[in-house]
């Protein structure tokens, strides 16, 4: 049945990329939303983005970063997150012949074009489609990674990463400990496209970070923006740990950055403080980080002076509990935000690790805001999702508690 | 040829539909219920009689004798260890018994070709050369235990040995085989995968998964099902309907063969075969042994609940793999009377001296706990190791530590 939907979708999506000049594939998601009286992208359209101040739009504030040290001399390109995702591949299989990267549909290039070219330019060999099965591509992988080699995995859709859970979860977390480090699926990396879009109802919206973060064994990471999915997947790559990389697809066209050229790791395991501030820490990863960055501002218009420390987490597991803790001792007040639903969210297990750990500080309930708990309903998402409305309004109840 | 020929020829035309190539259109509506059934391919009768000379193994007496050995070794270890469990010494065992010929397989194979087993295949570990010690100290979990006491007893795996450590869900490694045979292939080595599965286990969606995806990726490797009847207590009856397990290769494009899987010298020969297609022609193989679980599915089972003592007595004494390969070897002059009770005595000594090795050894150290999860501790788990470790400062007598390794 989803796998209806999702030939479909290709189809439709494939169609709609052949009929639109190259040119204007590059051109703003707004513009050719305008522009071309088509269906909607898989990956939907989000307009804030491209006028974040989160994103580097020139390569001087793109190579400011101090984590990007290695890379600081070098050039950089425009890319938006599918093609930096793809650069970050093409470093992989250029840089170790090991690295294999397949799954349904990679080898034309992929539904969201993230493997485009890779199987012209490193062979069929090493670029492949795998047939329609979850399962049988994580066992597949945990195979090859056990065999000393670098397992590239897609899978599709973050929403049908479910068959392979048992592989994931039984297998591949425990794949070392279990043998008491006489193997171990280090070179494995899932990534998976994941997250609201507009229009992609139950089963093409769904961010299940939370049942990963529940593993001991795998690393869970969610990249914001194009310079960070290539560093921070190139880092899971090569980590000798197996990794779930959740990408916001959302951010696969409407995020565009100037990304180093050059080969770069992102560190795991780090959040990243992305705005200083003195009265509130907001959490967020991913494509919630654009709809907090809006409600900040919101929020600053009604409460003047407002100063919000601003965290993206990126690792989901293991997770930086130093960064988040050390800012919510400075503040004293905590709102986290995921797309996810509210009940068992990753929300709450930040919550409950910093009410351990800053209990005296706190000067307020720790927010939640987090999609409802219900499935993911079609034509109400714009009432089930943490939107900047209900953002805004958690800020304004932390901050006049 | 009539014109009426002619034209009923002509017709027999190809399909266009890129999902089935090879078809042609037909006028006759065919509901197709059976296949004809996959032979059985046997080399010896039940009294270890070769059946047709031309297949008489051309192997030598020290080859043939380490196969026979490693059987009989493998049911010494079984009886004592399940012993073992029953007086609860070791907390949980499964045992071969019926199923011993399977290590003519192992014996077809290079060291280096790896195995991703199910959990009935100790005496595949046992004819690469994974020493009773090694069984005992997993068994025991002790500080010896590859597996650093974290799993089950008969959970095996040794690096050393291309023995993939055991897990306990059914069918998981099948596709995992799958992606080492690619990358395998990938590497150059002439090597293949081989995963061994029971038929109860061919029921998950895993199975499927791993067949499919081998054949499309032509991934050298041997999928080996040890159809022995059941599944704990589940009849193969009641398990699926076609034609066993075998009659699903062909569906996958894929080389199929069903064997005999009492009789060693079918299995060498099944194997040999399934190697070479691997190997040669980088393709997957499916070999189906047709076999009988003689003991229980694992000392939490009593199989006479399910099914009469008659009825496993009968097999053991009718078709039993251990005494037909005893008969060969007996034939050709190459065993006796005499070397049964000496390799028999000489074994349950040391299997006892290891056991009693195994058992008197103390477990990990306790920080064995944390190590492993990732590469590296990561804060969490620092934090948990300290908190472990203060209170078994401040609570020694709850916490005894005294049977663990000292950090």
């Amino acid at each position: 049945m989803a796998s209806l939907i999702r030939s479909a979708r290709l189809a439709s999506n494939a169609i709609f990329q052949q009929r639109l000049p190259a040119k204007l594939l590059h051109t703003s998601a707004k513009s050719h939303y305008a522009a071309a009286n088509s269906p909607p992208p898989a990956e939907g359209f989000m307009p804030g983005v491209a006028n974040s101040k989160l994103i580097k739009h020139t390569q001087h504030d793109a190579l400011r970063n101090p984590e990007l040290a290695s890379v600081a001399n070098g050039e950089t390109k425009k890319m938006n997150l599918f093609q930096s995702v793809n650069d970050a591949m093409a470093i992989a299989l250029a840089t170790d012949d090991t690295a294999c990267v397949f799954g349904e549909d990679v080898a034309f290039g992929g539904v969201f074009r993230c493997t485009m070219g890779l199987s012209e330019t490193f062979g069929r060999d090493r670029v492949f489609n795998t047939p329609l099965t979850e399962q049988g591509i994580a066992g597949f992988a945990i195979g090859m990674a056990a065999m000393g080699s670098t397992a590239i995995a897609e899978i599709q859709f973050a929403d049908y990463i479910f068959p392979a859970f048992d592989q994931i979860v039984n297998e591949a977390a425990k794949y070392r400990y279990r043998s008491g480090g006489e193997f171990n699926v280090g070179g494995l990396t899932f990534r998976t496209p994941c997250g609201a879009v507009g229009h992609g109802g139950h089963y093409h919206s769904q961010h299940p970070e939370a049942y990963f973060a529940h593993t001991p064994g795998i690393k869970v990471v969610v990249p914001r923006s194009p310079i960070q999915a290539k560093g921070l997947l190139l880092a899971s790559i090569r980590d000798r740990n197996p990794v779930v990389f959740m990408e916001p697809k959302i951010l696969y066209r409407a995020a565009v950055e100037q990304v180093p050229v050059g080969d770069y790791e992102l560190p795991l395991g780090k959040a990243e403080i992305l705005q200083q501030g003195k009265d509130l820490t907001i959490v967020g990863w991913g494509a919630q980080l654009y709809v907090l960055e809006n409600a900040i501002q919101l929020a600053q218009k009604r409460m003047p002076g407002l100063s919000v420390e601003l965290i993206d987490l990126r690792s989901i597991l293991p997770w930086d509990v130093e960064t988040v803790c050390n800012s919510v001792n400075k503040t004293g007040r905590l709102l986290i935000a995921h797309e996810a639903s509210k009940t068992q969210g990753f929300a709450a297990e930040i919550a409950a690790t910093v009410q351990e750990r800053c209990f005296l500080r706190l000067e307020s309930p720790i927010e939640r805001i987090c999609s409802f708990d219900t499935p993911f309903p079609l034509i109400f998402e714009k009432f089930y999702v943490p939107d900047m409305i209900r953002c805004a309004e958690g800020i304004e109840r932390a901050m006049k508690f | 040829m009539s014109s009426m020929d002619a034209h009923k020829k002509k017709e027999r035309v190809r399909v266009h539909f890129p999902g089935a190539v090879d078809s042609h259109f037909s006028q006759v509506l065919e509901i197709r219920e059976k296949m004809e059934p996959i032979d059985t391919f046997r080399v010896m009768d039940t009294d270890g009689t070769v059946l047709d000379p031309s297949l008489e193994p051309k192997v030598t007496e020290e080859f043939a004798t380490k196969i026979y050995k490693d059987m009989l070794t493998l049911s010494i270890m079984d009886l004592i260890l399940y012993e073992a469990q029953r007086q609860g010494r070791i907390s949980f065992y499964m045992t071969n018994a019926g199923e011993e010929a399977y290590i003519g397989s192992a014996a077809a194979l290079e060291l280096e070709d790896e195995i991703f087993g199910q959990y009935r295949e100790a005496g595949t570990l046992l004819y690469r050369g994974f020493t009773l010690d090694q069984f005992m100290n997993q068994c025991y979990s002790n500080d010896l235990d590859y597996g650093k006491g974290r799993q089950m007893p008969v959970h095996y795996g040794s690096k050393a040995h291309h023995f993939q450590t055991i897990s306990s869900p059914l069918a998981t490694q099948l596709p995992q085989a799958s992606g080492a045979a690619y990358a395998l292939k990938r590497s150059g080595k002439k090597n293949c995968v081989m995963c061994y599965f029971g038929e109860g286990a061919a029921s998950e969606g895993d199975f499927h998964a791993a067949l499919n995806i081998a054949a499309t990726t032509s991934a050298p490797v041997i999928f080996f099902c040890r159809n022995n009847g059941f599944a704990i207590s589940t009849p193969a009856n009641e398990q699926y309907k076609g034609d066993g397990i075998a009659s699903r290769g062909v569906g996958y494009g894929m080389h199929t063969i069903r064997v005999d899987g009492n009789d060693v010298w079918a299995v060498y020969k099944a194997t040999q075969e399934a190697r070479k297609i691997a190997v040669e022609k980088h393709k997957p193989v499916l070999i189906e042994a047709m076999t009988y679980r003689v003991g229980h599915h694992s000392t939490s089972d009593d199989s006479s609940a399910y099914r009469s003592k008659k009825e496993v007595e009968d097999w053991k004494r009718h078709d039993n793999p251990v005494v037909r390969m005893r008969k060969w070897l007996e034939a050709k002059g190459w065993w006796d009377e005499s070397k049964e009770n000496a390799h028999k005595t000489e074994m349950r000594k040391a299997v006892l001296k290891s056991f009693a090795a195994a058992e008197k050894r103390k477990k990990p150290a306790v920080s064995e706990l944390f190590n492993d999860v990732y590469d590296k501790l990561t804060p969490q788990l620092l934090e948990q190791k300290k908190e472990i470790e203060e209170l078994i400062k401040k609570y020694p007598d709850h916490y005894d530590t005294s049977n663990y390794k000292a950090e």
